[in-house]
């Protein structure tokens, strides 16, 4: 039984076997590589994208808790970084390796969705939860406030 | 306008010299060296210039678009926009017109000259990125800009000495005239010979345009939308999954497993035992994930580490380091340090031990390879700091010369010393020999941490003796462990003036994986002498940054760059209540670091908070200093989350550990304020990269100790040590 959900406004739908991780989905079946694996049991960050809305871990997420909704990845945040958060990551010259990078723009995402004008504590307990080994935190938490103020 | 999109077979066979001359309309001119031979060449039409079948730096379009080749890996340090940025200078470079590619993995042309007995090699290790390309890169931009020059000279009949270059642009001001690079490169021909420029007629560091003024990075935008290319981001046509099931224990062989009811199973193409493992192959990631899972190995016995225990190891150090025979390999002699310890008015002894550590770099391992069918050539995509070494650890693997192994090199997902070695590549090359099909061979956060090469576990044990005046006489530090010079690095202290000095290695072996980790052996060695230092300053009653003003008298860079950070910080002045200040010196890959860390504790939990860190550096003249400001942060959070939270252990060989749940990381709550400083200088450059991590964990232990009295003698400083020290 296929299994029909959107994924940043387009209809999709899989054959796979229900259980199969969002994830490979997303990265191995549509080909949308922007998403991250890294951990693959939800405790960094990396493969977080919009669920309904929700930034939601596509690593742990089963794709048959998608069916139905509508997925947004890193692709489809915007067409043309232009995403105020893309344009502050951009500006503030946040990242080194990357590879973390979409994972902690998704999630931010939701924060200013929910929060134009976040705390500097609220930004860090948002993002806590999103690891990022080079270290690039407090470019992360300067371009959160960029985009809060400039987006 | 894009040209040359796609690199062509990357194996020059050309002759260093070879020259073709460029013709025609609408051609490309490219400038293109083999080591240090010019060649220009035409093709037919711009979009088909091929020209990393020459080995190209550059290649100058009639439309004024210059691309540059980078031929460093690009793992987040920034290399692949620095390196084009010092071409660019000499070469007076429009850098707005500037585009960049990997070079093809062409040691002889594009390798730094160590290694592969001097012909060079194409790796990105041990920050020697900027610092060994800078003058070859340097040199070969006046170059082209001097061939640039001599035909605007020939065209317009002036003496070469009359004319200057702005970015992109030729000019002779007695006439008014001026050309761009893109109209020069419609009618330019090219010297046989490269003109001759020497270091002295480069320009002079304070004429710099790019050098020392920051350009945006090259590969930031494409990592804000997740168009930035890893391997693991790579699909081939006809491309199978592949995992493996690794030994737990180093050296471990499947002596047999299940294969036909794994073979059977939905998706599966075949199951490829290997030296220490066994793969499966199939059709889908999910499906491979699934085989894997029920795969039921017998493992043989008998490999080595069997039977280790890490703890229990590190523990039996003392009586290593303890014991009456000299078993220790000198790594630095100096006067006569036993018998001065001997005459010393006060002794000093500590014992500090270091736990192995994880890369953790966030990209798990992978590769992509295509191993032809008749299986004499093969394609990889891979993220490695080693390109030249992993194609000629394919192309061994397939016992083929590495002509016929083409290499793209994608963004490292981080690198941090794990990706300099091969052995995933191998792996791969494996899987994909067995199908002669493309494989995807994915690692999981699981596989990486439990077959993870680790910056190895090690006791150090220092000695000090000091006079009645106060100062260090003597000096002995011996480390002992597995793992040779990953053990040494950083243990030598050229800049403290201590007469007596005796430094040593005792080696064991475990028969475990061990690696080079970022700043490799400085980590525990620089934090095992900070601490000690500021040990014996606190029972001398001497300031700890006095104290170091001392032994470093003679060293004027180290001392700037120690005066430079004390001032950062205030040093001596008012602490906020609660906290305390600790202080380190550190050099690394050439470059000079010190940090001040200021730190609280949570006593009921034994967390150790470090509120700011403030560290100034001398790396020499720095290319690009808000990239180089963003590796001396990362070194700093890399550095801190090691002292404080990880710790691979291993028992009955295995590791203990599987991801991140067990594996802390330093995350954006524990940040502390940054703040860096490089110290101005117009020497060659050194190496950032690692230059700030190992300052962190003495900081952090100094300042610890001027807080509770109390010191941190084993790395991590992990609550539960912590709470067992102020308990």
């Amino acid at each position: 039984m296929a299994i029909a959900f959107h994924v940043n406004g387009e209809p999709v739908s899989t054959e796979a076997a229900p259980d199969t991780r969002l994830i490979w989905i997303l990265r191995e079946h549509l080909k949308l590589t922007g998403t991250k694996i890294s951990c693959g049991m939800g405790v960094c960050g990396a493969c977080i994208i919009h669920l309904n809305g929700e930034a939601v871990r596509s690593c742990t997420l089963p794709v048959s808790a998608a069916e139905g909704k509508a997925v947004t990845t890193i692709e489809g945040l915007s067409r043309d970084r232009s995403h105020p958060l893309q344009k502050a990551w951009i500006e503030e010259q946040v990242p080194q390796c990357g590879y973390c990078q979409s994972g902690q723009i998704m999630q931010a995402a939701t924060l200013l969705a929910a929060n134009a004008s976040p705390t500097r504590e609220e930004i860090i307990r948002h993002m806590d939860g999103n690891l990022c080994r080079c270290g690039t935190y407090g470019r992360i938490l300067r371009a959160i406030e960029r985009a809060s103020k400039e987006g | 306008m894009k040209t040359n999109e796609q690199p062509a077979r990357d194996e020059s066979t050309y002759s260093r010299r070879t020259f073709l001359k460029t013709a025609g309309a609408g051609l490309s001119f490219a400038v293109v060296f083999g080591s240090w031979g010019v060649k220009t060449f035409s093709a037919q039409g711009s979009h088909a210039v091929r020209a990393s079948a020459f080995g190209a730096w550059v290649k100058i379009s009639t439309d004024g678009s210059i691309l540059i080749y980078n031929p460093a890996a690009e793992m987040g340090q920034g290399s692949m926009t620095a390196l084009p940025v010092i071409l660019a200078e000499e070469m007076d470079a429009d850098w707005s017109t500037v585009r960049i590619e990997h070079s093809p993995i062409e040691p002889d042309t594009y390798g730094l000259s160590w290694g592969r007995g001097g012909r060079g090699n194409m790796m990105t290790v041990g920050s020697r990125a900027v610092s060994g390309y800078f003058t070859k890169l340097r040199l070969a931009g006046a170059q082209i800009r001097r061939v640039l020059l001599d035909n605007v000279a020939r065209r317009w009949n002036v003496p070469v000495a009359e004319l200057t270059t702005e970015p992109s642009t030729v000019v002779h001001a007695a006439s008014g005239r001026r050309i761009t690079y893109g109209e020069i490169a419609a009618f330019a021909e090219a010297p046989s010979e490269l003109p001759d420029i020497d270091e002295s007629q480069l320009k002079s560091p304070r004429d710099f345009r790019l050098i020392g003024h920051s350009v945006p990075r090259h590969d930031i935008p494409s990592k804000t939308d997740g168009s930035a290319r890893y391997a693991l981001d790579v699909h081939v046509p006809g491309m199978l999954y592949g995992m493996i099931s690794r030994s737990p224990v180093h050296d471990g062989r499947p002596a047999s497993y299940n294969e036909a009811e794994v073979h059977a199973m939905p998706g599966i193409t075949t199951t490829v035992t290997l030296d220490y493992g066994v793969g499966v192959i199939g059709a889908s990631v999910e499906e491979v994930i699934k085989a894997r899972t029920a795969l039921k190995i017998d493992w043989a016995k008998g490999a080595p580490a069997e039977t280790f225990d890490s703890e229990a190891s590190l523990a039996a150090y003392t009586d290593i380091a303890g014991g009456d025979r000299a078993q220790g390999r000198s790594i630095a002699q100096q006067g006569d340090a036993p018998a001065a310890l001997r005459q010393a008015a006060k002794r000093y002894e500590a014992d500090f031990f270091a736990d192995h550590v994880y890369h953790a770099q966030m990209e798990p391992l992978n590769a992509v390879v295509s191993v032809h069918e008749a299986g004499d050539g093969a394609e990889i995509w891979i993220g490695t700091q080693s390109t030249s070494g992993a194609k000629e650890a394919a192309a061994q693997v397939l016992g083929i010369d590495t002509a016929r192994i083409m290499l793209h090199p994608c963004y490292l997902g981080g690198g941090m010393g794990r990706r300099s070695n091969s052995d995933y590549l191998v792996e791969a090359v494996h899987l994909s020999n067995a199908v002669k099909r493309p494989v995807k061979l994915l690692w999981t956060r699981e596989d990486d941490m439990q077959y993870g090469q680790f910056r190895p576990m090690c006791l150090q044990r220092l000695a000090a003796g000091v006079d009645a005046r106060g100062n260090v006489t003597a000096w002995t530090h011996c480390v002992v462990g597995d793992g040779g010079g990953l053990l040494t690095s950083g243990i030598e202290i050229p800049f403290y003036d201590i007469p007596h000095q005796h430094i040593e290695l005792c080696t064991v072996s475990h028969g475990v994986r061990l690696k080079h980790w970022r700043a490799v052996g400085h980590g525990f060695n620089k934090f095992a002498i900070e601490a000690f230092l500021d040990e014996i300053a606190a029972d001398q009653s001497v300031d700890p940054y006095q104290f170091r003003r001392q032994l470093m008298r003679d060293a004027p860079r180290a001392l700037k760059v120690l005066d430079t950070v004390a001032e950062m910080a205030d040093w001596g002045g008012a602490v906020p209540a609660g906290r305390a200040r600790g202080l380190a010196f550190g050099e690394r890959s050439g470059s000079l670091a010190a940090g001040v860390a200021e730190v609280s504790l949570d006593e009921a939990s034994g967390k150790i908070r470090v509120h700011r860190f403030w560290c100034a550096v001398d790396g020499g003249i720095v290319v690009q200093p808000e990239n180089a400001r963003a590796q001396i942060e990362g070194g700093i959070v890399n550095g801190l989350s090691s002292a404080l939270f990880e710790r691979i252990t291993l028992k009955d060989g295995k590791v203990q550990q599987s991801n991140f749940h067990d594996y802390p990381m330093l995350r954006m709550s524990d940040m502390p304020e940054i703040e860096v400083q490089f110290v101005e200088s117009y020497e060659h450059p050194s190496g950032l990269g690692e230059a700030s991590l190992p300052v962190t964990g003495g900081a952090v232990a100094n300042a610890f100790a001027a807080l509770t009295g109390k010191r941190l003698r084993h790395l991590p400083f992990s609550p539960d040590r912590v709470r067992a020290l102020t308990g």
